[in-house]
């Protein structure tokens, strides 16, 4: 499960990637691998604004449930409907079929500075050495 | 008496295995400076003492009174089964079933429960329990809030008076807001009621019957509000479900009410039963326990507590309420009743308790000054509103040995002389009778 | 075990109603009515007999296994304290009666009950005074909160939030959260007690409270208490007692004397009444002076002649926070337990539920780990770390003990330790019941160590095996379904 290139992470590891206008958004395999047996993926109906560094749902399992925080601020314009059948999906392809939610963003000063505090790819590479599991 | 088994020479043994010398030894982290003011407690006592005692207690409240007062609490027969069964030891000190190989009585239970309030209510999911029809409706409210995002409610305000000063005790330091609109001839006013709703509104909150006894269908009332994308709650009287039109037909999100009248003893006030049950896609959003079927590892059918990251012992501050322990045991009575009652029982229960109350009706609105609106449905109580008082009314009625009612001026102004009479399937024929009767007289006086 | 709809017969019927001997009305409209009947269960009263008699026998209940579960406080529930809440004049009581003119002469017995009970609680934890309202203990802790919110609104403070330790029970944070206050978490230091450096640093002029269990929930007396109430006290931040641990320091610390303002009880814990399967329970709440006037109404009022009212007349009360007066029933049943231990009763409750937690402590303690290597209260906790380096995690030890008998302790919780398992063996227990519990659990320890797999397959002998939790969570079936539907 490696990350493909040109996406930008949260500290609290969601990913986030820029497709023209909208930002799609899902969490990183650093954070799957704390997850084992997703039961349900709450997300929010397409329409509702979110706000950057705000949980914008959660991911649960039989014992625990995790936030999922926004890395932009911005109106929910698409939801992976697919997960409400198959939430296991974000475990076994974060990257790809388990994406969670696009974001479109804003404006575009605060969009374009919301997105450069993200961090890059060996920021966060070297955020999750810190961490420990 | 104490239910403590340890000899002295347990006590001293054990001691020494620990390594101290004393019991004291044990709370050396507890300075002095910190031991009690005082402990001026009673010193116990035996068994016959204290039943004696409490007898005589017991003994100083009116039970002898003939009781025609309900108002969401009612005077119902309880099976002499469901005591028996509901008071076994292996139902009563049991814990929450959080280890369900260890508990599948509790577990399965619940889920009958469960599966009870649903068929009753015609609702999708039950929870396995609230605190009480009250703390039940608050719960709904801040559930209705959660899933639309909103921050207004909109009460009738034929709703229980009782509930509703909950719900504004309870949101005090929230941001929810209330408005309350009454009801117009016993029922809800629809003009005002859609007059109050905006894009701010998270739900409606119903009552059937209403606090003044009074049946209708909400059916408009929905579907005007999911027009505006407004949920609708409605607190119920589950035995009035044995013939009246459901939460699940009128439509409603959100149906909650209070289960004492399934087979618990009135108890001054508790413990009772508050229920919830809702639409299937807003089954993730409900507080409480919830039970739910499984297999275990060879594929034999059993039941575990389930979506339990709702709940406060896992999202703490994000839970979707704090509840921790419900009402179980009075969970498990509800559903021994009901499965006693069956499904005949409970229609015949119902429309036993209803001719009654038409009975009670008529021979009360018959009497010289007494007013009672008998095009007004109502199930097994209803307004009388009397030529004084009706507080007068209930002081001088105790006396010749009845409970006349509840006195409808204590908490809605300008009816003072409206009184709440309810009828179960315990008030015979005669006691109907002789309550006119005492009425008419007191009445004259 | 089929469902009880399962054992439907159609035409069955459990129970006979009286004789009709009034006229039968003309029917409700069909516009009130519902269409059909609800499809509730068609059995005999022997069918339903025999359904829930069968399935009480497959609990474990206190008065079957010992349930050392830490922070429930299972201790037996006695006997007559179910026999004197059956007394007909408590139990057929109306709660409408006293709110009637004159009323409350009706209910003398019943107010009496609570006020002698509120004045008990009052004296075993040094407050000025208690309301039985609330029917849980979150419940309890939800109206302390209110109370702690009233009294900030009524001084003109600006609060935002609640201080708890990491080692908190859930309740305390979503309680806050109910009533409008973050949480800040403070964590607990190597000695096991809050880590009061980092508590003065988030104590600040927008503290509401601080919310503590003591003995924590790891077991441990909080022994800087009074350091922590004075530093509260000087920003006027109030103290919250979370007082499901009573059980530790009855008759030997009140929470009043030490500092704090607010304190919740648990009765379904400390006095003994039955904890039914979840409920129901009390959590009555004792204020100090400051606090009295915001509490909730009604509240029970003895005059000078003795005779008992409710008073509602209080401009600051928060208001109605139950129905009524409380769980009647459960507060009846606690002051007759109170009535049967008295003072010495009471003050050896502590006593002995401390001796036997530290008892079981040094039976264990070389073959289980104990992060906190010191004397605990009367609730020890232990890690399975040891064990599960071999594979073998708490969840599975909980099993293989059900399979012994016993009712595995708390496991996961508190949180801030790993592998938890929170033993609380109550006072009530006898020696040889201890003793056979440290016997199993060490025997699974050496299980654990030669044949993990054995302990991991754990439970063998019940019914059901390790259900399947996920799969409940995923695909939810939370009620019967009719036929046809």
């Amino acid at each position: 499960m490696s990350a493909p290139a040109g996406l930008r992470y949260a500290a609290s590891h969601e990913w986030a990637k820029l497709d023209g206008v909208r930002v799609r958004v899902g969490i990183t395999a650093f954070a799957v691998a704390e997850i084992k047996d997703v039961v349900f993926v709450d997300l929010p109906a397409a329409g509702t604004a979110v706000k950057a560094g705000k949980s914008f749902g959660a991911i649960e399992t039989v014992k625990a449930a995790f936030d999922l925080y926004a890395p932009v601020s911005g109106t929910i314009r698409a939801v992976n409907a697919a997960l409400a059948a198959s939430p296991e999906t974000v475990t076994k392809d974060p990257y790809g079929e388990g994406w969670m939610i696009e974001i479109e963003p804003a404006g575009s000063d605060a969009a374009a500075k919301e997105w450069g505090v993200l961090l890059d790819e060996p920021a966060y590479a070297a955020h999750c050495a810190t961490q420990k599991h | 008496m104490d239910y403590l088994p340890h000899t002295e020479t347990d006590v001293r043994e054990m001691l020494a295995a620990i390594g101290v010398r004393s019991v004291d030894d044990l709370f050396a982290d507890i300075g002095p400076e910190l031991a009690p003011k005082s402990f001026d407690l009673p010193a116990g006592r035996s068994e016959m003492e204290v039943r004696s005692f409490l007898r005589e207690l017991s003994g100083r409240n009116a039970t002898s009174l003939v009781p025609f007062v309900g108002g969401g609490f009612y005077d119902h027969y309880i099976p002499a089964a469901v005591d028996a069964l509901a008071s076994r030891a292996e139902f009563v000190t049991a814990y929450t079933p959080y280890q369900p190989e260890c508990a599948q009585g509790t577990l399965q239970a619940m889920y009958e429960y469960q599966s009870a309030i649903c068929v009753l209510t015609g609702m999708d999911v039950s929870n396995a329990s609230l605190y009480d029809g009250g703390t039940a409706l608050y719960e709904a409210a801040m559930m209705a809030a959660r899933i639309t995002g909103r921050q207004r409610i909109v009460m009738d305000s034929g709703v229980s008076p009782i509930y509703r000063t909950i719900l504004h005790t309870y949101t005090r330091n929230l941001s929810l807001e209330f408005e309350e609109v009454e009801p117009t001839n016993g029922q809800s006013d629809r003009a005002k009621l859609f007059a109050k709703l905006d894009d701010r509104t998270a739900a409606v909150i119903l009552q059937n019957p209403n606090f003044f006894g009074s049946v209708d269908d909400h059916a408009d009332i929905v579907a005007e509000a999911h027009r505006r994308g407004i949920l609708v709650i409605q607190s119920v009287y589950p035995l009035a479900l044995g013939l009246l039109k459901t939460p699940g037909e009128t439509g409603v999100d959100i149906a909650t009410g209070e289960g004492q009248s399934l087979g618990l003893p009135l108890s001054f006030g508790g413990p009772y039963l508050g229920f919830m049950a809702v639409r299937r896609e807003h089954m993730r959003r409900m507080p409480g326990r919830i039970v739910g079927e499984t297999v275990d590892r060879n594929g034999t059918r059993c039941y575990v507590l389930t979506l339990q990251a709702r709940e406060q012992h896992i999202r703490r501050e994000k839970a979707t309420s704090n509840i921790c322990s419900n009402e179980a045991l009075c969970a498990l009575r509800a559903v021994i009743y009901l499965s006693l009652m069956g499904k005949q029982g409970l229609v015949d229960l119902a429309k036993l308790v209803r001719d009654k109350a038409e009975f009670a009706k008529d021979v009360i609105g018959r009497l010289p000054g007494v007013r009672v609106d008998r095009d007004l449905p109502t199930f097994n109580e209803f307004t009388v509103i009397l030529p004084c008082p009706a507080d007068e009314v209930v002081g001088r009625m105790i006396r010749k040995g009845f409970v006349a009612g509840f006195p409808l001026g204590r908490y809605y102004k300008g009816m003072e002389h409206g009184l709440l009479v309810a009828v179960t399937e315990k008030r015979t024929r005669e006691e109907i009778v002789k309550f006119a009767h005492s009425l008419e007289a007191v009445l004259c006086a | 075990m089929r469902l009880i709809f399962e054992r439907s017969m159609e035409g069955r019927r459990g129970v006979a109603l009286p004789r009709p001997d009034t006229p039968a009305a003309p029917p409700l409209d069909g516009r009130w009515r519902r269409a059909v009947p609800a499809a509730l269960p068609e059995v005999s009263e022997l069918d339903v007999v025999r359904h829930y008699t069968r399935l009480s026998q497959e609990n474990f209940s206190v008065d079957t296994n010992f349930y050392p579960l830490g922070s429930c406080t299972m201790k037996y529930n006695p006997k007559f304290t179910e026999a004197v809440a059956g007394l007909e004049g408590f139990r057929d009581l109306h709660p409408l009666l006293p709110q009637l003119e004159q009323g409350c002469l009706l209910t003398q017995g019943a107010l009496e009950v609570i006020h002698s009970l509120e004045a008990l609680l009052c004296e075993i934890t040094g407050m000025k005074a208690f309301t039985c309202q609330p029917m849980a203990g979150a419940h309890g802790e939800l109206t302390g909160i209110m109370l702690v919110a009233a009294y900030h609104r009524a001084r003109g403070h600006r609060r935002t939030h609640v201080i708890v330790p990491d080692s908190s029970h859930g309740t305390n944070p979503s309680s806050a959260a109910i009533a409008g206050y973050e949480t800040r978490t403070i964590p607990t230091d190597a000695r096991g007690v809050m880590d009061t450096a980092k508590f003065r640093e988030a104590l600040n002029d927008q503290t509401a409270a601080v919310m503590l269990t003591c003995p924590n929930t790891l077991g441990i007396f909080e022994s800087q208490i009074a350091e922590i109430a004075r530093i509260a006290h000087e920003r006027d931040a109030l103290m919250y007692c979370d007082g499901a641990n009573m059980n530790a320091i009855i008759g030997r610390v009140r929470p009043g004397d030490i500092g704090f303002d607010i304190v919740h009880l648990n009765l379904h814990k400390t006095l003994a009444t039955p904890h039914g399967g979840g409920g129901p329970g009390a959590g009555p709440v004792g204020v100090n002076a400051k606090l009295e006037p915001f509490l909730p109404i009604s509240r029970v009022i003895r005059r000078k002649d003795g005779s008992f009212f409710l008073d509602y007349d209080r401009p600051d009360t928060i208001g109605y926070i139950a129905p009524f007066y409380g769980n009647f029933g459960i507060l009846l049943r606690a002051y007759a337990y109170l009535l049967l231990l008295g003072r010495e009763g009471l003050a050896k409750v502590s006593e002995h539920a401390v001796l036997n937690a530290n008892y079981i402590r040094v039976k264990l303690r070389d073959v289980f780990e104990f992060p906190f290597d010191r004397p605990c209260m009367h609730e020890c906790v232990a890690s399975a770390s040891r064990q599960a380096a071999r594979g073998v995690q708490a969840i599975d030890i909980a099993k293989a003990l059900i399979d012994r008998g016993f009712h595995p302790p708390t496991v996961y919780f508190p949180l801030i330790v790993k592998e938890a398992m929170m033993i609380e063996p109550t006072e009530t227990e006898s020696r040889e019941t201890l003793d056979a519990f440290v016997a199993a659990m060490r025997e699974i320890a050496g299980l654990a160590e030669k044949d993990p797999d054995r302990v991991r397959h754990a439970p063998e002998t019940t019914r059901i095996c390790r259900s399947d939790e996920t799969k409940a969570a995923r695909e939810p079936k939370l009620r019967w379904i009719p036929e046809g539907s």
